[in-house]
């Protein structure tokens, strides 16, 4: 269970048609990979984020399938292609079963 | 036979090295099983033109350690770690709007080890890039 959950994202406001941009993501996130032994010699269960995913408009710019060896405070940058204005969506899945989720807009001059 | 302290200390040294041993290669199982999860059998090429992983020769960190990765046209590609407890790091699937395939992010490293990158194509075809990194002090199971 993760409480008081961060996102960041970093994307620029504006982009020319079809530029290919670059997208910071980060969200804060303890990712216990199921391996830490705690003070009382007890391995502490796993609790990650185990999916990230990017969306622009319709379209699934990047799915990641994450496991308990990507760091804790997820990062993730990556290259979009942008036909268009519009929204994008990111998603993040935690092992606990909640979603966390932000969006951010991208106009086309 | 009387267990002597000298004894008693070098049978404890040679069961701690056997053990790191046995635990070596219970990660080397799971990472050939975790790679074949991937490829299913496919053969990937180590000679490629298409996908590039960039790793630090030296990790001073192994709880942080930079990743990238460029596969231009790759649908998705899978990171594998050869001795860390879990032999899978990621998959990433590329949409049409990342014809670039690029990504770059953080994994942990339990001790210094090969970090194995395959890249599937459309068609299936599968690439192949390897890198070994040293890491001063791991990042084992936080």
């Amino acid at each position: 269970m993760a409480s008081d959950v961060k996102r960041r994202i970093k994307i620029p406001k504006t982009a020319s048609l079809d530029e290919v941009i670059t997208v910071k993501t980060l969200i804060t996130h303890r990712m216990e990979s199921g391996h830490r032994i705690d003070g009382q010699g007890e391995t502490v269960p796993r609790s990650i984020l185990n999916r990230f995913v990017a969306q622009f408009e319709d379209h699934t710019v990047i799915d990641v399938q994450m496991e308990p060896s990507i760091s804790s405070n997820p990062y993730f940058k990556f290259e979009v292609r942008i036909p268009h204005s519009g929204t994008f969506r990111f998603a993040w899945y935690d092992d606990d079963g909640q979603v966390y989720t932000e969006t951010a807009t991208i106009d086309v001059v | 036979m009387t267990l002597t302290r000298r004894r008693m200390m070098a049978i404890g040294t040679h069961a701690i090295a056997f053990a790191g041993l046995v635990g070596a290669r219970a990660h080397a199982v799971v990472f050939d099983e975790a790679v074949q999860g991937f490829t299913q059998g496919g053969v990937p090429r180590a000679e490629n033109p298409v996908l590039t992983m960039t790793l630090p020769d030296v990790a001073e960190d192994g709880h942080f350690v930079p990743l990238d990765i460029h596969a231009p046209g790759a649908a998705v590609v899978a990171v594998f770690a050869d001795d860390n407890p879990d032999a899978d790091v990621a998959r990433f699937a590329f949409g049409p709007l990342s014809p670039t395939g690029s990504v770059s992010t953080r994994m942990r490293l339990a001790r210094s080890q090969n970090v194995v990158a395959i890249a599937k194509m459309p068609d299936g075809s599968l690439y192949k890039a390897e890198a070994f990194v040293n890491v001063i002090v791991g990042g084992c199971g936080s």
